[in-house]
């Protein structure tokens, strides 16, 4: 609808540019802007990560069933998006992710051991984030966008960005959902981002419902498009196809390590599993929504496509089927056997120097919990 | 020898914070075999329902707990034997389902054609709710999982989606929800007797008894059987050994009398007029409700519960009056506390308040228990008399037959006139006919006389 004095209204249901190179039945087809050759061995790399990611979730949130987590936040179905963006990094570069980037902490090398650790309460996060360039997965909806942008300023400030050196050039990536995109600290980090030019990748997976709500209550316009009102660009990628993620986001990120500044992508993709292991999604959700995003299973066009390519054989597929059960097994096995926290720690892991004040509660509360006895 | 070893499977915490779960229903049987990750059992929590993956595999050896079951986390559900173990021995103890256990089974007093039946608790969660007394103590480790065969990736079940926003208005649990929408029931008929005002399971499962006669495919016969077996249970078990119990203990005495209700209808329509009525239904009903607490005053046997184990006969001094109501569940028996204490206008307040509790379904238990005398109307399902039976805990129940236009004797004219039936039936041990008659022309007689009210 065309208002006489203010013109038209944004649409949602404008049909904007989707970037892919990979259709949902494994075709390969190409793009003006974000196309690149890919070896054989790149694609069967990135089957691999996604296999193994999607039984890294479907283990975790089978542990979750078995009573050995307390909670589980599935990536179920966006194993593209997450492959593709982090796959994209360099080791320089500085990743601020939500609870669900179990992909591209797979890509930072972090144990998927340690990913269960938060989720079964035993620590609030098994891993070292600068050994890493991983920060700890953030539960507070949208923050961690507002702690990349920071850090992106900090990279400007080490003069890390745009000296034409690809080993001191840093991006950092703040990820977050398509629920977050309303949270005002969004908004703030766009703010922040666009008026310092900071080397910061807005990179958002809308999966398409923030808990229960669907996408059309979270925006009218596709969400790509809200960078243009803070004034730096915005792209909008197939989330499902881990080579179109992977192209845009290493032209995103050379993007912000030149010093051009923010740019958000929107990967567009599905959340196939509940939002958390205490969610019901058929409460809200309609199965034939579900089935139609299934056809679009990031995992099955790459396997398709390596199929008809002849990139791989037989063997192959059956290898990464075998390490995949061997990586359940290995969950299962160590998830129970991870260590329960000790009551102290909560002193060690805090402050990095102990007040005066703070040994004495130390010692005092060491004394509180050496008078409970065991009980089994 | 080996002995073979087993696992049991202790009922987890599926949602954060959660203390207890419902048993949907079990994927396996006792001597299926399962692998790690097979789902084993359905589960409903306060907050959704999932499915539970096994965390061993072998034999299943015993299902610990029952469909339908509330059961806290923590407590065992399933036996699985090892799968490493050599050929298992016959299990030494015999392995049974556990029956479910049903609380309708339990005997109760009051009026037995409504389900009081109230689960003892409701699904409790921790988060949120403050503190719960816990010993301290260690998690207890259990031993190394042996070495199992893989399970295939757990599929999320396809569900189908909720097709009638409408059904949100009702308090339920999913898995309510969805047995209402299987059996074609709208949750908003029927009357919830869960806690905080849920519908419970055997709510929908009672209000679909008349309709799983017809349609529902747990009751449809197969092709070739000439009869269909539905055990007797829930609502239909109760409602049984109530009318039982109330047929075979008071003797029923039955009486009936026609009566030329004109001048009630009259004055039903001069009470519509009134600004005190305003917004107010006036029915027949109310003349009727209010001349059986007028005529209780002559005859307060009417209005009395027979005390066996007392060897005393209880007459009260206060009118619960209940009032049959037709709902899509079924028929149901709500009342009016301290009906003898209110106005004509309160009284027809109470009863349009009843009315229409009873017809979205929202009818409290505490509306549904400790009634003293019931009216039932069923007049307006187009019936002119019958033979009622007395609720237990009562001693008399008043039936209104349908008001028509029929021939009667004025004078020496027959003329048309407003007639309807009512019928009485009460309990003979301590009301003799004398007083049955009574009460039943005292009330007949205020119908065709409204100014004979003013007698008591």
């Amino acid at each position: 609808m065309t208002d006489p004095v203010f013109g038209p209204a944004p649409d949602l249901d404008a049909d904007p540019e989707l970037v892919q190179l990979l259709t949902p039945e494994g075709e390969r087809v190409h793009h003006p802007g974000f196309d690149l050759e890919f070896s054989a061995e790149q694609v069967r790399g990135f089957y691999r990560d996604m296999t193994l990611v999607r039984r890294l979730d479907i283990e975790a949130t089978a542990l979750q069933r078995h009573g050995e987590l307390g909670l589980w936040v599935q990536s179920l179905g966006q194993e593209a998006a997450q492959i593709g963006a982090g796959r994209a990094l360099l080791p320089q570069d500085y990743v601020f992710p939500t609870y669900r980037e179990h992909g591209v902490a797979w890509c930072r090398d972090i144990d998927p051991v340690q990913l269960l650790s938060m989720y079964r309460g035993v620590d609030h996060g098994g891993w070292d984030p600068a050994e890493h360039n991983f920060n700890l997965y953030t539960v507070v909806i949208g923050a961690q966008t507002l702690h990349a942008t920071g850090y992106a300023m900090g990279v400007q400030r080490d003069g890390a960005v745009g000296t034409g050196d690809p080993t001191r050039d840093t991006a950092v990536v703040a990820h977050f959902g398509d629920g977050a995109s309303s949270q005002g600290d969004v908004s703030e980090a766009f703010v922040f981002a666009a008026s310092y030019n900071a080397p910061v990748v807005f990179f958002c997976q809308n999966n398409q419902w923030a808990i229960s709500e669907p996408i059309e209550r979270q925006s009218r316009i596709p969400l790509y498009r809200r960078s243009q009102g803070f004034g730096f660009p915005g792209v909008r990628v197939d989330g499902n196809d881990v080579l179109a993620t992977y192209s845009v986001m290493q032209a995103a990120l050379r993007h912000a390590r030149e010093g051009q500044g923010p740019i958000l992508v929107e990967a567009f993709t599905y959340r196939m599993g509940a939002h958390t292991t205490t969610d019901d999604p058929t409460r809200y959700r309609h199965a034939e929504e579900v089935e139609q995003w299934r056809l679009k299973d990031p995992i099955t066009r790459v396997e398709a496509h390596l199929r008809r390519e002849g990139l791989a054989d037989e063997a192959f597929f059956e290898e990464v089927a075998a390490e995949a059960d061997e990586l359940g097994e290995r969950m299962r096995r160590e998830c129970k056997a991870l260590p329960d926290p000790q009551p102290r720690g909560i002193f060690d892991l805090v402050h990095a120097e102990q007040t005066e004040e703070l040994v004495a509660q130390q010692a005092s509360y060491d004394a509180h919990v050496a008078s409970f006895e065991e009980v089994h | 020898m080996t002995v073979q070893t087993a696992n049991e499977f202790k009922l987890p915490d599926a949602g954060e914070g959660l203390t207890e779960a419902d048993i949907v229903a079990w994927r396996v049987a006792v001597g299926d075999a399962v692998a790690v990750n097979d789902v084993i059992v359905e589960i409903e929590t306060a907050k959704s329902i999932v499915e539970l993956p096994s965390p061993y595999a072998g034999e299943v050896l015993a299902l610990l707990v029952a469909e339908g079951d509330t059961v806290q986390v923590g407590t065992p559900i399933i036996r699985i034997g090892d799968a490493g173990a050599t050929a298992p021995a016959a299990p030494a103890a015999p392995i049974e389902p556990v029956e479910p256990v049903d609380d309708a089974d339990a005997p109760r007093t009051g009026p037995e054609i409504i389900d009081t039946n109230i689960p003892p608790t409701g699904q409790a969660t921790l988060v949120g709710y403050g503190p719960k007394q816990r010993t301290l103590r260690r998690r207890t480790r259990k031993g190394e999982v042996r070495s199992a065969p893989l399970a295939p990736p757990v599929q999320p079940a396809a569900r189908q989606p909720f097709p009638d926003p409408r059904v949100g208005r009702a308090l339920a649990k999913p898995l309510v929800r969805r047995l209402a929408r299987d059996l074609g029931i709208d949750l908003a008929s029927v009357i919830p007797t869960g806690p905080d005002g849920t519908v419970s399971r055997d709510d929908v499962l009672a209000a679909a008894s008349p309709i799983i006669e017809r349609t529902a495919p747990v009751a449809a016969p197969r092709a070739g059987e000439l009869e269909t077996r539905e055990p007797i249970r829930g609502v239909r078990k109760q409602m049984a050994a109530a009318m039982v119990a109330s047929m075979s203990t008071a003797p029923h005495v039955s009486e009936w009398l026609t009566v030329d209700a004109t001048a009630t209808v009259e004055l039903v329509a001069r009470f519509k007029e009134r600004r005190e009525f305003a917004g107010i239904k006036v029915s027949p009903l109310l003349v009727v409700a209010r001349a059986c607490v007028l005529a209780m005053r002559r005859t307060p046997l009417v209005n009395s519960t027979w005390d066996e184990a007392a060897q005393e006969v209880v007459v009260k001094h206060y009118v619960n009056l209940g009032i049959a109501a037709a709902t899509p569940r079924g028929l149901i028996v709500p009342n009016i506390k301290g009906a003898h204490d209110l106005s004509l206008v309160e009284l027809a307040q109470a009863l349009e308040t009843l009315a229409d509790t009873a017809r979205v379904g929202r009818t409290q238990p505490a509306d549904l228990s400790g009634g003293s005398f019931t009216i039932t109307n069923i007049g307006v399902l187009g019936v002119d008399g019958g033979a009622p039976i007395i609720n237990p805990g009562e001693s008399a129940i008043l039936c209104l037959g349908a008001i028509k236009s029929q021939p009667w004797v004025v004078g020496d004219q027959v003329v048309p006139r407003q007639v309807m039936t009512l019928s009485l039936s009460f309990d003979h041990r301590h009301i003799d006919g004398a007083t049955g008659s009574q009460f039943l022309t005292d009330v007949a007689g205020i119908v065709s006389d409204p100014g004979s009210a003013l007698l008591f």
